[in-house]
């Protein structure tokens, strides 16, 4: 059963909307110091962590990237911690430990964003591998950016999963920029030619369109899920926002103001909230400003870890490192 | 008498692993055939589903280990040549190592990495014959390098049960050890070192293959000097404890160490004896020099790895 809620038109426009709204309450809480180190929004590409995220059930898994809170609230995980883990308190997702590029919900089946461009393919693959072997009807959804493109251990993923025909369903969120390089002065070839030259099956789909996404999503997931093996989605998104929240400081140009401006008129949230009663919508908003507040409560309510704890977690076993202070 | 050889010993161990244990699986190149040793016949016992025959995507198949492993199973990497380590380095340093922190504890990663034949194995020149355990004790990956037959059985039963990442290093100097064996084999508990032969004037603190050299040069100088043969055997936890309770029996500290000298294992232990123990004479080390490249030639090979006249000298001159 697909994640009860995504199930519905109302339940992904309200999934997108979550994400849009603490993208911006996380971009406030970096301009006033709240976060330290920044963020890299997802704002403009929630299409695509929505509609992926509606053809999963809470038992698949994923992995996620640098600019990875959308697929982390797409999947379920709860904005108060997600918050909180922002903000680096003992609440968060990771108790503070991970921050922005490393949170993980492992009850919710989140791998975990990765701080290393294209790192979460071979993971989502080895993933999967497991939950073949285990007899569990799971797919591993890996999300990556046209820049994880150019990594040669994506590419060797690709053929794992391809020889195993491991239920993995590799969603290339194309954004058009790998930082600031743009696709077509990086990329050889296709997204799509890359993955049909290890016989996965690949399709291209307008990621600014959550019920394409999600039905595309579908029928990967699903054919990988009854043993099918891997599928490729190439999702072509647009992040409206800067690489990083350091990027504003920068005043680069790379982008012209008329291509950010024609992409922000296909906003991925306007086309889905067209598609519903605008007091439905109304009522979503409403609910999701509500529900954000008290995320920010929660997460400012909870406390800075001890730094007494800096070394907690570090091996599973329970082992303690030696302390780095003189004898 | 059954003599049991390194090779065999680190084979019944990956073999009582996979039968004890449904979660137990190995990924690597040529396992299947059984090209290195390590998993000869298991294939054939376990099945291609469980040892599993892997393309030549070391940095692939290491993350799909720890993607594996994070999916509750226990995975052994089996990686032919020491210096594949240099190209997997992000997975385990980075990946491996990192996700129990980062995630606050809700990820454990127990994956272990077998190198069967580090170190020099004469005649493969640079881009085989590295040794960097202390590169991966330095980023704080456990880290065991096993010296004889039994240690090499327990040590890699405990690194299969253990839930961090460990790396293994099976030296190629030991892998042709033979050993009597006359109790049941059984694990070696992480973080515990060894004496192989108690002495009162000198700790030679030595590592792997090189133990023998240490025994060696123990026994030929019987009559000179009382050196006590001290195995760390796990060199990240490393048995503190042990160490600094031998150099309070002896006083002195020779270090016998295959790695790099800069930053080397050889460079913690001396730290550690300095800055906790109370040593009679400045301590010596023995070591691969600098930044060491094996050149191919069998004479520049040896030339650059620690030798018996190099120990009988460190010894003797912590004994002045």
């Amino acid at each position: 059963m697909s994640l009860p809620h995504l199930a519905d038109r109302a339940g992904r426009y309200r999934a997108m909307r979550l994400i849009r709204s603490f993208e911006e309450l996380a971009l406030e809480w970096v301009r006033s110091g709240l976060i330290v180190g920044g963020t890299h929004p997802y704002i403009g590409q929630e299409a695509v962590a929505v509609g992926v995220c509606a053809a999963l059930t809470a038992d698949d898994q994923l992995t996620s990237t640098h600019r990875g809170h959308g697929h982390v609230l797409a999947k379920g995980a709860d904005p108060g911690r997600l918050l909180a883990e922002l903000a680096g308190r003992v609440d968060g997702l990771n108790r503070g430990r991970g921050g922005s590029m490393h949170a993980a919900d492992f009850s919710l089946g989140i791998l975990g964003a990765n701080g290393i461009v294209g790192a979460g393919a071979p993971i989502a693959v080895g993933a999967a591998w497991a939950a073949q072997r285990q007899g569990r009807p799971r797919v591993v959804a890996s999300f990556f950016g046209d820049g994880a493109l150019n990594q040669g251990v994506l590419l060797e993923a690709l053929n794992l999963a391809s020889i195993w025909r491991a239920p993995v369903l590799f969603v290339c969120e194309n954004n058009g920029y790998a930082t600031t390089l743009p696709a077509g002065a990086a990329v050889g070839g296709s997204a799509c030619g890359r993955a049909e030259a290890f016989g996965i099956p690949a399709e291209t789909v307008d990621g600014m369109d959550v019920e394409a996404v999600r039905a595309a999503a579908q029928r990967l997931a699903e054919r990988a899920r009854a043993g099918g093996g891997p599928g490729f989605l190439e999702c072509l998104t647009y992040r409206f926002e800067a690489h990083h929240t350091m990027e504003r400081r920068f005043r680069l140009s790379y982008r012209t103001p008329q291509e950010v401006a024609a992409w922000r008129e296909r906003d991925p949230l306007v086309s889905a909230a067209a598609a519903l009663p605008p007091a439905e919508v109304a009522s979503i908003d409403a609910d999701v400003s509500q529900l954000l507040s008290l995320a920010a409560e929660f997460a400012l309510a909870s406390a800075e870890p001890d730094p007494a704890t800096a070394d907690d977690h570090l091996y599973a076993s329970g082992l303690r490192p030696r302390s780095g202070a003189a004898l | 008498m059954t003599l049991l050889s390194y090779a065999k010993a680190m084979n019944r161990a990956l073999a009582d692993a996979l039968a004890a244990d449904p979660a137990v699986c190995v990924f690597g190149e040529d396992v299947g055939a059984g090209l290195a040793g390590l998993t000869l016949g298991l294939q054939q016992r376990f099945g291609a589903e469980r040892v599993v025959d892997t393309p030549l995507s070391e940095q692939a198949f290491t993350s799909a280990g720890i993607g594996a492993a994070l999916a509750g199973m226990r995975p052994v990497i089996e990686l032919q040549i020491p210096s594949l380590l240099f190209l997997v380095f992000e997975q385990l340093a980075n990946q491996a190592h990192k996700f129990s922190l980062m995630t606050g504890g809700q990820a454990r990663v127990p994956l272990t990495v077998v190198v069967p034949g580090s170190g020099s194995r004469s005649g493969w020149a640079g881009q085989h014959s590295d040794h960097p355990y202390a590169l991966f004790a330095h980023v704080g990956i456990k880290t065991l390098v096993p010296a004889t037959p039994t240690d090499a059985y327990g040590l890699l039963s405990s690194a299969i049960a253990d839930d961090d990442p460990v790396v293994l290093f099976a030296p190629a100097g030991a892998l042709g050890v033979r050993e009597d064996v006359t109790v049941p084999l059984a694990p070696v508990p992480l973080g515990v070192a060894r004496t192989h032969r108690p002495g009162t004037d000198v700790t030679v603190l030595s590592v792997g293959h090189l133990v023998y050299q240490a025994l060696a040069v123990a026994e030929e100088l019987a009559d000179e000097v009382s050196v006590e043969v001290l195995d760390p055997r796990t060199l990240y936890p490393l048995d503190r404890a042990a160490l600094l309770a031998s150099l309070g029996r002896t006083g002195r500290l020779v270090v016998l160490d295959d790695s790099n000298r800069f930053a080397g294992f050889a460079a913690e232990a001396l730290a550690i004896a300095g800055e906790e123990g109370r040593l009679l004479a400045p301590p010596r080390r023995v070591t691969r020099p600098d930044g060491a490249v094996l050149p191919f030639a069998l004479g520049l090979d040896r030339a650059l790895q620690p030798d018996a006249a190099q120990l009988r000298d460190a010894i003797r001159a912590v004994m002045k």
